[in-house]
C-alpha cells in the first residue's frame, strides 16, 4: 500500500516535472533584399473557380508579411527531440476549394493520415511530386469522397494539380511533431521542448533551408530568428 | 487450264484429339469459328465500354453502380474521372477497329469460307493459319491486361498521337505500361494478319479448282482477295510504327519526342524526334485499315443480296473493279487524317484530290447495288435486310465523307462529332450490318440449324432504327462545333448540346440492348434451331453444293468442278430459278463468264 | 416488311434532313475576314451531298418497295443503260461534282493557309501546354525574350521559361491566361507546343489548326466583331483535354490598349 502510493507520487513527479521543465524555441522568419512581386493568377479557364475570388489570387511561392516577415516557412526540430516517431491520431486534411489548395504548405507526420477534399465544381486531378516517397496522381470529380493517402518517408514535396497548372502547394512530411508554420511578420513558436540540445531548421520553398542549434534548460523560452536573402527574379 | 495437282502441304490427316479438333487446329473452318468468337467477345466487350461512355457523357456527375470495382482509381464511388473515360475510349476503339471489324468479316468469314468458294481443301499452309488466330488471341489478351496492370490502360486514343504515346507515365495515367501493353498488342495483331494474308492470297490465287476461274469467283472471294492485298502491306507498315513507340518506352530512344519538352517543369531527355512521322506511319496503315473494314462487308453484303433479289447484278466486273480501285486509291488519301495537323498545306490540298475521287467508285458501287434491285424478286430475311440496311447506312456514312474530304470544311469539322458520326456509321453501323447478314446467311451452313427468323427482324428492326438515332444526331453536334474526346462538356457552347447527348445516350443503351437479342439467337440457335438444309437459300456458290456442316475436307474427297458463273439467278433450270456453280447443267443465261 | 422496311428508310431520311434545313444545330456566325468563303464551301456541299444523300435513299426505298414480294412468275427487269450508263452518270456526275467542290475549295484553304500574314500583323504568342494556353504579348519593347525551358515553373508562374534577371527583351514581356485582340486587326499567331500535342480552335473565327512540338507553326486572322469567344483545344493530350481552354475577348483598340497596360502592371 505504501509503496503503491510512493511509486505514484514518484511518477507523477516525474512526468510533472518533464511538462513542467518544457522550454519553447520561438522567433520570426524574416528576408533582406527585394523579393519579386507576386504574380496574379487568372483562373479564366475556369469560371467556376474564377468567380469566387472577387479579387484575383496572387502566387504563394513568397508570401511576405509585416516588418519584412516571411510567411509560409516550415520551422522544426530536425534533430535532438526525444519523442521523435510518434504518429498523430488524427489525419490533415488539404483542400481543394476555388482552384486553390489550402493550405499552401501543409505540414505532417510521417504515416500521418493525408485527406484530400475537393470542394469544387469541377474535376482536380493533385498530383505530389515526390522524388523520395511514391509518386501518384489522383482524380477527383466533384462530389466524390475524400482520398486519404500517407507518406512513409520525410520529404518537402511540391504538388500540382495536373488540370489547373496555376495550383501549386507543399506536403512537408517530417518525423518530427515539432513543428510550425512562420505567419503574420513571419513569427513562429515551438512548444514543449524538454531540456536538451536542439537543431532547429527552417525551409522556405524558394529561398532554400537555414538551421540553428539551441539548447533548452529548463521552462525558458530562447529566441531564434531566420533571415532569408530574397530573390528579385 | 488449271492444274489439278495440288502440293503435298495440304493435305493432313483429320485430327482425332480434342486439342486437335478445337484448340490447336489446323482446319480453316475451325479457325474461322474461332476468330467469330473472338471477335464476338470483344464486340460485347466494346459495347459494354461504350455503355460506360456514354452514360458518362449524359450524366457526368452520376455514380455507375459498382464501377468502382472494375477500378477504385478510374471511378472513386462510382464516378468516372476524365482519366477513365479517355482510358475506357481508348480501349473501345482498340477492340472495336482491330479485334471486330478486322476479325470477324475478314479473318473469321473468310477464313472459313473463301478455301470452300474456291474449290480447296484447305488453305496452303494451314500452320501458319492456326498460328494467326492464336497470336491475334493473344494480342487481345495483351491488350485486355493492360485494364489490370499498373494505372490502366492507355488513354490516348485508338490513334495514339505522339509524343503523348511516348514519353511515358508522365504524360498521364496509362501512358507508361499502358502504352507499352497497346503497341505489343498491336504489333501481335500486325503479325497475325500478315499470317492471314498470306493465306488469302495464294489460296485465291493458287488453290482454284477446275472451271474457277478468277471472273468466276464470288463478289465475296473477291473482297476477301483485296482486302488482303490491303492488308499486307498497310499492317507491315503499323507494325514497325508500333515497335518504335515500344523503343521509344523501353531503349531511350526519341523517334517521336522532339527536344526541349516540359513536363511537370522538368525538361524532358528526348530529342531529336518527329511528331508528325508517327501520324504519316499510322494513317498510311490508317487510312487503308477502314477499306480492310469495309471491303469484305462489300463483298458479304453483295454476295447475299444477289441470293435474295434472284437476278445478276448490272455488271458483276464492275463492282470487282471499284473494289479494286478503292484499295489502290485507299493508299493516296490518307493525308485527310492530317489536313490541320501542321503539315505543309500544299500537302492537305494534294491529298484532298484523290480523298473526293475516292467517292466515284464508292458512288459506283451502291448504284449498281440499288439499281440491280430494279426488276428484281427480292425476297425478305434477316440476311436480306441487313444487307439492304447496309447499303443505307454506307449511303449515310459515305455522304458526310464529301465534306470531310475537304481542307476549307475540315477547318470546321475536323476532331469533331462529325467525323466520329462519320466513321460510326460506316465502320460501326455498316461493317457491323455486314457481319449480322453474314451471320444470317451462313449460320445454317455452319452449324446446321436455322437461327430464329422472328428474332432476327426484331434484331434488325432495333439495330436499324436506333443506330440511326444514335449516330445521325453525331453530325448535327459535330457541326454545333461539339468537340470529340472530351470526358465532360465544360465549355459554354457546349451546354445546349447536353440533352442531345441525353437523347443519344438512351437510344445507344437500348441499341445495345437489342444486341443481346442477336447473342442470344446464336447461342439458342446453335443447339436449338430449326434443322437446316444444305442449301436453304437456293444459293449459287460452292459453299452450298457440300454437306452441312461442311467435312473436314470441306468436299468429301471430291474435287469439285466449276461450270458457271458465281450468280446464275433468274435462268430456267430442273431445280428452280438458279443453277449452281458446280452443276453441269446448261441452262439458258444472259451472260455467262467462260 | 419489304414495304415497311421502304417507309421506315424514306421517314428516317426526311427526319434526318429537317434538322439541316432548319439550321437548328448550326455553326455559329461567322466574325473573320476569311470565312465567308469556308461557309460558302460548307453550304454548297450541304446541298450536294444532301440532295446525293435523299436521292440514294429515297430510290433504295422505291425498289425495295416495287420489287419484293413479287409473283413468283413475274418477269426480272434489268435497268435500262444497264452498268454502262450507272458508271458513265457516276463519272460525270459525282466527278464534275467533286472536282468543282475541290477546285472552288482551294482559295478558302489558301486564304487561311498559303498567304503569307502581312507585314503590320501584331504578333502574339501561344503556348499550349497540359492544360492551359498562355498568351504571349512582346511589350512596348516589340521583342519576344527567348524561351528557356529548363527555366518553366508552373508554381510560380513563369509560364514560358522567361528569364528577365539575364535577358533584357524578356522583362517586359506580357503573359496572359485570356487572349485580348483588337478587332480589324490582323493577328499573327506563333503557335508554340509546351509538352504534347493540343490544338487551337474558335469556331467563329473559322480556325482551327494543331500544335506541333519541335515545330512552331502559325496562323493569321483578323476578327470582325467585338465580343467574348472560346478557345478549345481539340487534340487528345492527355486526362485534362476536356477542360483546356481559354477566352478570346475582341475588344475596340482603346479598350485592347487599356487591357494591355493593365496586364503589364
Amino acid at each position: 500500500m505504501r509503496t503503491k502510493s510512493i511509486l505514484a507520487g514518484v511518477s507523477t513527479l516525474l512526468i510533472s516535472s518533464s511538462l513542467i521543465f518544457a522550454g519553447t524555441v520561438s522567433g520570426k522568419v524574416t528576408f533582406t533584399g527585394t523579393p519579386a512581386k507576386p504574380k496574379t493568377i487568372d483562373m479564366s479557364k475556369e469560371p467556376s473557380c474564377a468567380k469566387q475570388h472577387a479579387t484575383p489570387l496572387t502566387t504563394e511561392s513568397v508570401v511576405t508579411g509585416p516588418n519584412n516577415g516571411l510567411e509560409n516557412v516550415v520551422v522544426y526540430v530536425s534533430s535532438g527531440a526525444p519523442d521523435d516517431g510518434q504518429v498523430p491520431a488524427q489525419a490533415v486534411t488539404y483542400e481543394q476549394k476555388g482552384c486553390q489548395y489550402l493550405p499552401h504548405v501543409l505540414p505532417m507526420h510521417v504515416n500521418q493520415e493525408l485527406k484530400i477534399t475537393n470542394s469544387d465544381q469541377t474535376s482536380h486531378n493533385i498530383h505530389p511530386l515526390a522524388k523520395v516517397n511514391r509518386e501518384w496522381n489522383k482524380s477527383q470529380p466533384p462530389g466524390t469522397p475524400p482520398i486519404s493517402e500517407k507518406y512513409e518517408k520525410p520529404e518537402f514535396i511540391s504538388v500540382k494539380c495536373n488540370v489547373h497548372p496555376w495550383m501549386h502547394g507543399v506536403f512537408a512530411v517530417m518525423s518530427t511533431n515539432h513543428y510550425d508554420l512562420s505567419k503574420g511578420g513571419g513569427a513562429f513558436k515551438l512548444p514543449n521542448l524538454p531540456p536538451g540540445k536542439y537543431t532547429i531548421t527552417a525551409w522556405h520553398e524558394d529561398y532554400g533551408t537555414q538551421t540553428a542549434d539551441v539548447t533548452i534548460t529548463g521552462n525558458e523560452t530562447k529566441d531564434v530568428d531566420f533571415t532569408f536573402k530574397a530573390k528579385a527574379y | 487450264m488449271h492444274d489439278m495437282s495440288v502440293p503435298a502441304a495440304h493435305h493432313h490427316a483429320p485430327p482425332t484429339s480434342f486439342i486437335r479438333k478445337h484448340v490447336f487446329s489446323l482446319d480453316h473452318k475451325v479457325i474461322g469459328k474461332q476468330y467469330y468468337g473472338l471477335a464476338l467477345l470483344a464486340a460485347y466487350v466494346g459495347m459494354g465500354l461504350s455503355w460506360l461512355m456514354r452514360f458518362h457523357l449524359a450524366w457526368n456527375s452520376t455514380a455507375i453502380p459498382g464501377l468502382q470495382f472494375l477500378s477504385a482509381s478510374g471511378a472513386p464511388g462510382g464516378v468516372m474521372t476524365p482519366e477513365y473515360y479517355l482510358q475506357l475510349m481508348t480501349m473501345h476503339g482498340t477492340i472495336m477497329v482491330f479485334f471486330v471489324l478486322t476479325t470477324a468479316p475478314f479473318a473469321a468469314f473468310g477464313n472459313y469460307f473463301l478455301p470452300i468458294q474456291v474449290g480447296a481443301e484447305d488453305m496452303p499452309f494451314p500452320r501458319f493459319n492456326m498460328m494467326s488466330f492464336w497470336v491475334t488471341f493473344t494480342a487481345f489478351l495483351v491488350l485486355m491486361s493492360s485494364f489490370f496492370v499498373g494505372d490502366g490502360p492507355t488513354l490516348g486514343g485508338w490513334t495514339q498521337y505522339a509524343p503523348l504515346n511516348a514519353i511515358g507515365a508522365v504524360g498521364g495515367p496509362g501512358q507508361g505500361t499502358g502504352v507499352v501493353l497497346w503497341a505489343t498488342s498491336i504489333a501481335l495483331f500486325c503479325v497475325g494478319q500478315l499470317l492471314g494474308a498470306l493465306n488469302f492470297i495464294s489460296t485465291t490465287l493458287d488453290l482454284r479448282v477446275k472451271g474457277m476461274s478468277l471472273m468466276r469467283l464470288p463478289l465475296s472471294a473477291w473482297s476477301w482477295f483485296i482486302t488482303s492485298c490491303i492488308g499486307l502491306t498497310a499492317f507491315a507498315v503499323l507494325m514497325p510504327a508500333c515497335i518504335l513507340v515500344i523503343l521509344d518506352h523501353v531503349a531511350g530512344t526519341s523517334f517521336f519526342v522532339a527536344s526541349g519538352l516540359v513536363m511537370n517543369d522538368q525538361v524532358l531527355p528526348h530529342s531529336g524526334g518527329s511528331t508528325l512521322l508517327w501520324q504519316h506511319l499510322f494513317w498510311f496503315f490508317g487510312h487503308p485499315e477502314v477499306y480492310i473494314a469495309i471491303v469484305p462487308s462489300m463483298g458479304i453484303v453483295s454476295h447475299i443480296l444477289l441470293a435474295n433479289q434472284r437476278k445478276q447484278m448490272l455488271s458483276q466486273r464492275v463492282l470487282i473493279y471499284s473494289m479494286g480501285a478503292l484499295a489502290v486509291l485507299s493508299y493516296m488519301v490518307y493525308g485527310h487524317h492530317m489536313f490541320v495537323s501542321g503539315m505543309n498545306p500544299f500537302s492537305s490540298l494534294a491529298f484532298s484530290f484523290p480523298t473526293l475521287v475516292i467517292t466515284i467508285p464508292s458512288t459506283i458501287i451502291v448504284l449498281i447495288w440499288t439499281f440491280s434491285l430494279y426488276g428484281a424478286k427480292l425476297r425478305i430475311n434477316s440476311a436480306s435486310l441487313f444487307s439492304l440496311g447496309f447499303i443505307s447506312m454506307f449511303v449515310s456514312g459515305g455522304v458526310s465523307g464529301f465534306f470531310l474530304a475537304q481542307p476549307s470544311i475540315d477547318i470546321m469539322l475536323h476532331a469533331t462529332y462529325f467525323v466520329v458520326g462519320h466513321f460510326h456509321l460506316v465502320m460501326g453501323v455498316a461493317a457491323m450490318f455486314g457481319i449480322f447478314a453474314g451471320t444470317y446467311f451462313w449460320f445454317p451452313k455452319m452449324t446446321g440449324r436455322m437461327m430464329n427468323e422472328t428474332l432476327g427482324k426484331a434484331h434488325f428492326w432495333l439495330s436499324f432504327v436506333g443506330a440511326y438515332c444514335i449516330f445521325m444526331p453525331f453530325h448535327y453536334l459535330g457541326m454545333a462545333g461539339n468537340v470529340r474526346r472530351y470526358s465532360t462538356f465544360t465549355d459554354d457552347f457546349l451546354q445546349p448540346l447536353i440533352p442531345v447527348h441525353r437523347f443519344i445516350t438512351i437510344a445507344a443503351l437500348i441499341t445495345g440492348a437489342a444486341q443481346l437479342i442477336f447473342l442470344f439467337n446464336v447461342i439458342y440457335s446453335r443447339f436449338k434451331g430449326a434443322p437446316a438444309v444444305d442449301n436453304p437459300w437456293e444459293a449459287t456458290s460452292l459453299e452450298w453444293s457440300t454437306a452441312t456442316p461442311p467435312p473436314f475436307d470441306n468436299f468429301g474427297g471430291k474435287h469439285p468442278i466449276v461450270y458457271h458463273d458465281p450468280y446464275q439467278y433468274g435462268v430456267k433450270s430442273s431445280v428452280g430459278d438458279y443453277v449452281m456453280q458446280t452443276s453441269p447443267e446448261q441452262v439458258e443465261t444472259e451472260f455467262e463468264e467462260k | 416488311m419489304a414495304k415497311f422496311f421502304a417507309a421506315t428508310i424514306v421517314v428516317i431520311a426526311i427526319l434526318s434532313a429537317i434538322p439541316i434545313l432548319r439550321h437548328t444545330w448550326t455553326a455559329p456566325e461567322d466574325i473573320s475576314t476569311h470565312g465567308a468563303l469556308i461557309d460558302e464551301q460548307m453550304s454548297e456541299t450541304m446541298a450536294e451531298a444532301g440532295i446525293s444523300f435523299l436521292a440514294a435513299q429515297f430510290i433504295l426505298a422505291f425498289f425495295v418497295w416495287k420489287f419484293s414480294n413479287r409473283a413468283p412468275d413475274a418477269k426480272l427487269k434489268k435497268f435500262p443503260g444497264g452498268a454502262k450508263g450507272l458508271v458513265i452518270g457516276a463519272l460525270l456526275v459525282v466527278g464534275i461534282e467533286v472536282m468543282a467542290l475541290g477546285i472552288f475549295g482551294v482559295k478558302a484553304w489558301a486564304n487561311v493557309y498559303l498567304d503569307a500574314p502581312s507585314a503590320n500583323a501584331m504578333p502574339i504568342q501561344v503556348q499550349a501546354g497540359q492544360f492551359a494556353f498562355y498568351f504571349r504579348y512582346p511589350g512596348p519593347d516589340g521583342k519576344f525574350g527567348g524561351l528557356h525551358p529548363e527555366l518553366i515553373n508552373e508554381g510560380s508562374q513563369n509560364i514560358f521559361g522567361l528569364d528577365p534577371e539575364h535577358d533584357v527583351d524578356a522583362r517586359d514581356d506580357i503573359v496572359a491566361a485570356e487572349m485580348a485582340i483588337p478587332v480589324n486587326k490582323e493577328i499573327h499567331l506563333l503557335m508554340h507546343a509546351k509538352d504534347v500535342g493540343h490544338s487551337f480552335f474558335v469556331r467563329e473565327l473559322r480556325v482551327q489548326q494543331d500544335f506541333v512540338p519541335g515545330l512552331d507553326v502559325s496562323l493569321h486572322f483578323t476578327a470582325t466583331k467585338i465580343g467574348k469567344y472560346e478557345i478549345v483545344c481539340t487534340q487528345l493530350c492527355g486526362l485534362g483535354h476536356y477542360n483546356m481552354k481559354a477566352y478570346l475577348e475582341v475588344m475596340s483598340q482603346q479598350d485592347f490598349d487599356d487591357w494591355l497596360k493593365k496586364q503589364g502592371q
